[in-house]
């Protein structure tokens, strides 16, 4: 039993956590997201050359630093607390995981490009009537001479403003909501036929509405196996939700410690508000929120590598508790900040909307406990 | 115990929806109901038809103005103006500063303010929370002095700053609560004082909120010449007409019939979103569980309110147990906008300010009441926070009528 950090794991967390506390500071956070394009390209080059972050999670083999799910975990959880807006979890934990488990023939210079700071990608699997189901999609891939057509509708593409490539879900046969006949696509974002309507979202971030208009693009395009891409796409989107549980660990301690440090020097009838014992109490089931989190961070992480099954189970129970973390914990630090907790002044109220995003992320409180109830219960029968 | 409307409380049912479905305009309808913000027009237009008719103050008593209803009448009305999605009238004159003059002040205040509150030629906001004076509202540090102006008449120069002053920014009065003996203990030496908003030394400044809404100010207060004549009550007794606006504060904040309308929305778009499963999402077990033990705990709130509104008509006033009002209501507020914004899935992401809705028509992103429903979600925290956070109404509920 071993919860400690290598020592390469710990120079990692060191060396991000120290660059966002230099250069990702509040104000700076806030000038990024009202910028034109939303996003810092020079600290997107920062992380793969002067911090060489984006290579952590590779193996040595596949031209990264050797390390694997922990290491985008200490990662996530760091950008966590900073709020960071660049594409880590579309390119290197989604664009990644893709190349990690595909067998893609392709997969060493993709890598590269990750690795080095040219390539972000962007997932595109949400449509507007799936909701939670992946494998619900109206968007086709038809074989045409070697290569596809793809057409379709592509919901709420997280950081797609930032992406050269976009890492498609489509339908190659099967009816709507089969579980065969999904094939994943690597796709050049600008290529003709692929129209965008790009937007802000609540948390800061930027997104995209991504319509495929017959859009052709070659064989070697499709990542894996076509028409059996489902498995592939279960497991790096189950990376991708324990990825964003490690994200909400770091939101979820700033909540915690902002929370804690107001009502320490908020004084209400003479006396500090963190002297009342009912707010005493919230601010304590607050913490054990944040712990049971983190636990289960930790937990989802270290079973990542295993059956799809036992994967599975353990990332909706994270993705469960995570969910209920951020809601309680998000609730109560404004809660105990009052007023100043609705402004957008302080960095509390923007903690509060990640965390709130993060609740229906790759799936709800709902969407989870179902899906471990069907994969603790019905097996079992 | 008896809860059928009589003939007449039907007759005035249908004579309340008739003039509704006649009098307001359906553009308001649509923007009140997709939660969009309200501009000053917006608020004014409706309360100028329904002041035009006599029914802006429904609890106003009938010599002040009011439409001289029974508390069935004002359920009746309430139930259909939310029903109708009614762009709300706002609080600030209506419920708060109107009933403490019609009570607390001199027949020439009363002539001199109540006709333009209800006309509402008078936009009120409500000076009471300062920086340092939040749930400790006591506290307030805002200081009015006494002085003689070159005039010869008797003023209070007023210096201080007030915070969380919803739409200031239109107001044409502000209400303020201002310490006039700082010698005095806590909640004595507190005067409730009515100021000109184009008085020299008032500033306005914006406080942007979560949802990137310009709802509430600052207010500052710079050696600001306010004439004796415009206190209200006793000077230094502001703090009796500041409690008992507060309860009437918290009386109608429960909004029960908004919250039903609320409901009934959540169950409309559930019938149409689809869930995990591809079937509508009111059949989903999780959700449609959500939207049960929500309408349950209203059922029970709108009850409770009813009990306190056969009490207040057999001449009780509203007592500290309408503190339950206020924190079930909320509650309940926010537990449907957790419920819009979990219906919305990936579209509760999608920040629409500033963005042209209708812009491209043939590209709409998401269904329409996803629009509003994260920054709605993150605005309606405000309600456990105000008007007394529901800790503060906790501990009157067990001071006041647990005797704890």
């Amino acid at each position: 039993m071993d919860f400690n950090f290598t020592e390469e794991q710990s120079m990692v967390r060191d060396t991000v956590a120290s660059f966002l506390q230099d250069k990702y500071d509040f104000e700076t956070r806030r000038k990024i997201v009202a910028s034109e394009s939303g996003w810092r390209a020079d600290y997107w080059k920062a992380f793969a050359e002067e911090l060489g972050i984006l290579g952590a999670s590779f193996s040595e083999e596949l031209g990264g630093l050797g390390g694997g799910a922990i290491d985008n975990m200490i990662i996530m959880e760091e950008f966590g607390k900073a709020l960071v807006i660049e594409p880590y979890l579309g390119t290197v934990v989604i664009g990644g995981g893709f190349m990690k488990h595909s067998g893609y023939a392709g997969a060493a210079s993709v890598i590269e490009g990750i690795v080095g700071g040219t390539t972000t990608i962007a997932f595109a699997y949400a449509e507007p009537q799936g909701r939670y189901t992946w494998r619900d999609l109206k968007t086709t891939a038809k074989k045409e001479g070697s290569g596809y057509v793809i057409n379709g509708h592509k919901a709420v593409v997280i950081g797609a403003p930032f992406a050269t490539h976009l890492i498609v879900t489509a339908r190659t046969g099967g009816a709507q909501r089969d579980a065969g006949g999904v094939s994943v696509f690597l796709v050049d974002k600008s290529l003709p036929g692929i129209v965008t309507r790009d937007y802000p979202t609540v948390d800061g971030n930027r997104a995209s509405e991504v319509y495929f208009e017959n859009v052709s693009v070659p064989a070697d395009a499709l990542i894996g196996v076509e028409g059996e891409g489902l498995p592939l796409v279960d497991k790096v989107i189950d990376e991708a939700t324990a990825a964003v549980g490690a994200e909400a660990a770091g939101v979820l301690r700033k909540l915690h410690e902002n929370t804690l440090d107001y009502a320490r020097q908020r004084k209400q009838f003479g006396t500090a508000i963190a002297n009342f014992q009912v707010l005493q109490h919230r601010m304590v089931d607050m913490f054990i929120n944040v712990e049971q989190a983190v636990s289960m961070t930790y937990m989802a992480t270290i079973k990542i590598d295993e059956d799809a099954a036992t994967r599975a189970q353990a990332v909706s129970a994270m993705k469960v508790q995570i969910g209920r973390a951020c809601r309680f914990v998000g609730q109560n630090a404004i809660q105990i900040h009052g007023g100043m907790g609705m402004t957008d002044e302080l960095a509390i109220g923007h903690y509060f909307k990640r965390a709130s995003m993060i609740e229906g992320q790759f799936g709800s409180v709902d969407h989870h406990l179902k899906r471990y109830e069907s994969l603790s219960f019905d097996t079992a029968a | 115990m008896n809860l059928d409307f009589s003939p007449e409380d039907v007759a005035f049912r249908d004579e309340v929806r008739a003039f509704i479905s006649e009098n307001y305009p359906a553009g308001l309808r649509e923007k009140q109901e997709e939660g969009e913000e309200m501009a000053k027009e917006d608020f004014l237009a409706w309360h100028k038809v329904l002041a035009k008719k006599g029914w802006v103050a429904p609890a106003w008593p009938e010599k002040f103005g009011g439409p001289g209803w029974t508390s069935v009448q004002r359920y009746i009305w309430s139930e259909e103006t939310a029903r109708a999605d009614c762009v709300p009238i706002l609080p600030f004159g209506i419920n708060m500063v109107g009933p403490v003059i019609y009570t607390f002040a001199t027949p020439e205040q009363k002539e001199r303010f109540l006709p333009q509150t209800l006309s509402g030629d008078i936009w009120w906001c409500q000076g009471y929370s300062e920086p340092g004076a939040g749930s400790d509202l006591a506290s307030l540090k805002t200081k009015a002095e006494r002085i003689t102006g070159d005039d010869g008449k008797e003023y209070y120069l007023v210096n201080g700053q007030k915070t969380w002053t919803t739409l200031a920014q239109h107001a044409d009065w502000i209400f303020c609560l201002v310490r006039t003996d700082p010698t005095a203990k806590i909640q004595e030496g507190i005067s409730f004082l009515l100021i000109d908003m184009k008085s020299p030394g008032v500033t306005v400044r914006p406080i942007i909120t979560l949802g990137g809404e310009h709802e509430v100010n600052e207010v500052w207060l710079e050696n600001v010449k306010v004439p004796v004549e415009n206190r209200i009550f006793d000077e230094n007794k502001g703090w009796t007409c500041a409690k008992f606006l507060l309860a009437h504060e918290r009386s109608g904040i429960a909004g029960v019939a908004r919250s039903k309308r609320g409901i009934e929305r959540i169950r409309a778009i559930a019938s149409t979103e689809l869930s995990d499963d591809g079937e509508t999402l009111i059949k989903d077990p999780a959700f449609k569980r959500k939207v049960a033990e929500l309408e349950i705990d209203l059922t029970a709130l709108e009850y409770t309110e009813l009990r306190t509104l056969a009490g207040e008509a057999a001449g009780k006033g509203p007592g500290p147990e309408s503190s339950v009002l206020k924190i079930k209501g909320t509650e309940i507020q926010q537990r449907i906008t957790e419920l819009v914004l979990e219906a919305s899935g990936h579209y509760g992401a999608p920040y629409f300010r500033g963005f042209p809705k209708d812009g491209d028509n043939a590209h709409p992103i998401g269904p329409d009441f996803s629009h509003r429903a994260a920054p709605t979600y993150f605005n309606v925290r405000k309600t456990s926070i105000y008007g007394g956070s529901n800790e503060i109404q906790r501990n009157i509920i067990a001071k006041m009528v647990l005797g704890l």
